[in-house]
């Protein structure tokens, strides 16, 4: 399997970081519905590029690149990796950036209803989440096969640590919920104390008990230093929506400053991701012999 | 690792699931009453009118940066101001909305000829409007740039359509009493218009002098309720006699 399938790999999950990023422009701006039909643009393939047409329509065209670059994904995939279980991930993916794609359409044609535009919004962060873990088993690191650790402590079983991606997503809904006015803020700032104090938690667990491990270091080391970035520009999203509450429409500080809270919430529920699939990899419980390293496509 | 494969596709089908719900079922409107050229006929001599004042710290309102759309930034000299509030050196209050709520009698009026709304340097002219149910508001578009006109109603139908650059006129109508509702256009997200439905023709709305003046009513008690978009909602009793004029002076003090 060639380290260019890996390399495609993150592209198309940087890529995916980068509509992530669009995509909540798009909300921010206040640009949702600037574009009224889909899935042309003004009956247009490319029509003018201004006010919020830019964000609308520059989105779309980010998402059809996007789109464009997972059915590749998942052709590599089905051609070249011998695993088929990553040939059937590969077809996961493009399911799930057509499953986006087409709620993302729905948003438009039915203005923006609250479930859908939510659902978006964390399907956004879960497909991102896929194609980082694409990225992670096309790995020559994976492929080489697990460096076994033997569970010192918390967490004994490698499963249980399933529970941190699935925090995550529900504050990330929770955030969407808020984006789209389905809640009121209060959840997301209450769901944000727990999910941050379980994730600085299980990261300084992971550095300490694991710091010898590479895989499970590095991993955890991210996943502190996103969640901790994450707390910060949360808190100052919030403080300049706040402050720019009356300004006649979005300012440019809450705009940037609630993007990229967006866009580290999807860098946080990736590392979760990730952190769970390193953990179950690698980790085995203190009675279990630990297997030599060694290549294994079969895991 | 197979599981993993399963797990990340499957808990995204879970939190979709997760995440639907809790919207509004999409409310159909009621067949839209015709409307008539005719303007309403008064049907009564009697007025009430007043001034809508503003009570407090005068609000710090920020320009428009209408930056990013050259050709709405060039229709102005310097960036207009939020309209959100129009003070008067006196306090007087623009652009309050003030029509009578209760006490009319039991009866269909006449639906008068269109209002109209222009957009205009990327700005709704007027910013407040008055019409009744089922009345014909016509939209025009003055600019040299593309608008989209988005009613976020509470009872109305909500929609969205586009306008191109000094297009053909749209005329819509809303056929739900509905007080404050607003419109928007996302392509220019400072665009704000608020439009107010009511079932009959007493209504106005103040002008740069805060003043206001509702005509053509007949004698009796009525309920007067003032809406403003930003300081809310205030009533007054009021009683006219058959050919007099009432006074309903409403002071608005910064909603906290």
């Amino acid at each position: 399997m060639p380290d260019w399938l890996h390399r495609y790999a993150i592209f198309v999950a940087a890529c995916t970081l980068f509509l992530v990023i669009a995509g909540a422009s798009v909300t921010s701006t206040e640009s949702g519905l600037s574009v009224p039909d889909w899935p042309l643009s003004y009956g247009q393939v490319m029509p003018e590029m201004k006010g919020g047409i830019f964000y609308e329509h520059g989105h779309r065209m980010v998402a059809s690149t996007v789109g464009l670059l997972t059915i590749v994904l998942a052709a590599w995939l089905w051609r070249s990796d011998p695993r088929p279980w990553m040939k059937r991930m590969g077809l996961a993916a493009l399911g799930l950036v057509i499953v986006q794609g087409v709620l993302g359409g729905m948003t438009v044609l039915f203005l923006l209803p609250k479930p859908v535009s939510i659902a978006h919004a964390c399907l956004a962060e879960l497909f991102f989440s896929t194609t980082c873990a694409i990225a992670l088993f096309t790995s020559r690191e994976w492929r080489a096969g697990p460096v076994a650790a033997a569970a010192a402590g918390w967490p004994a079983k490698p499963g249980s640590v399933i529970w941190l991606p699935a925090l995550v997503l529900v504050q990330v809904g929770l955030g969407a919920a808020f984006r789209h006015k389905a809640l009121d803020v209060i959840p997301h700032v209450a769901g944000a104390f727990v999910v941050a104090a379980a994730l600085l938690f299980a990261g300084i667990v992971f550095l300490m008990n694991y710091r010898d491990h590479a895989p499970l270091r590095r991993t955890a080391a991210a996943l502190l230093a996103i969640t901790l970035t994450q707390v910060f520009l949360g808190v100052g999203a919030y403080m300049s929506r706040v402050a720019t509450a009356d300004a006649p429409q979005p300012m440019p500080v809450m705009i940037i400053l609630t993007v990229a809270h967006v866009a580290l919430g999807a860098l946080t529920m990736a590392s979760s991701v990730l952190m769970a699939i390193q953990v179950h990899r690698h980790l085995r419980p203190v009675s279990v012999e630990a297997p030599r390293m060694g290549v294994s496509y079969a895991r | 690792m197979n599981r993993f494969a399963i797990l990340i596709p499957a808990t995204a089908g879970l939190f979709l699931m997760s995440c639907g719900g809790g919207g509004e079922p999409a409310k159909k409107d009621a067949e839209a009453p015709k409307s008539s050229a005719t303007p309403a006929a008064p049907a009564g001599n009697a007025s009430i009118s007043g001034k809508a004042i503003y009570s407090g710290a005068k609000p710090v309102l920020r320009a428009v940066s209408m930056d990013a759309t050259p050709a709405c930034a060039r229709m102005h000299k310097e960036p207009p101001k939020s309209e959100e509030v129009v003070l008067g050196a006196d306090g007087s209050l623009k652009n309050v909305f003030v029509y009578v709520k209760a006490g009319l009698p039991d009866q269909k009026w006449p639906v008068p000829g269109k209002v109209t709304v222009d957009q205009v340097g990327c700005v709704y002219k007027p910013h407040v409007v008055g019409l009744m149910a089922g009345q014909d508001i016509e939209f025009l578009n003055s600019d040299e740039t593309n608008h989209n006109i988005h009613p976020l109603p509470r009872v109305n139908r909500e929609w969205n359509e586009s306008q191109p650059p000094k297009g053909d006129p749209k005329v819509k109508q809303f056929p739900k009493e509905e007080i404050m509702m607003p419109v928007k256009c996302n392509v220019h997200p400072w665009m704000r218009l608020y439009v107010n439905v009511v079932a009959h023709p007493y209504f106005a709305v103040s002008g740069d002098d805060g003043t206001f003046t509702i005509p053509g009513l007949p004698a009796g008690e009525y309920t007067v309720e003032a809406a403003h978009e930003r300081f809310g909602k205030q009533e007054a009793k009021v009683k006219v006699d058959a050919s007099g004029t009432a006074k309903a002076d409403f002071v608005f003090k910064a909603v906290e």
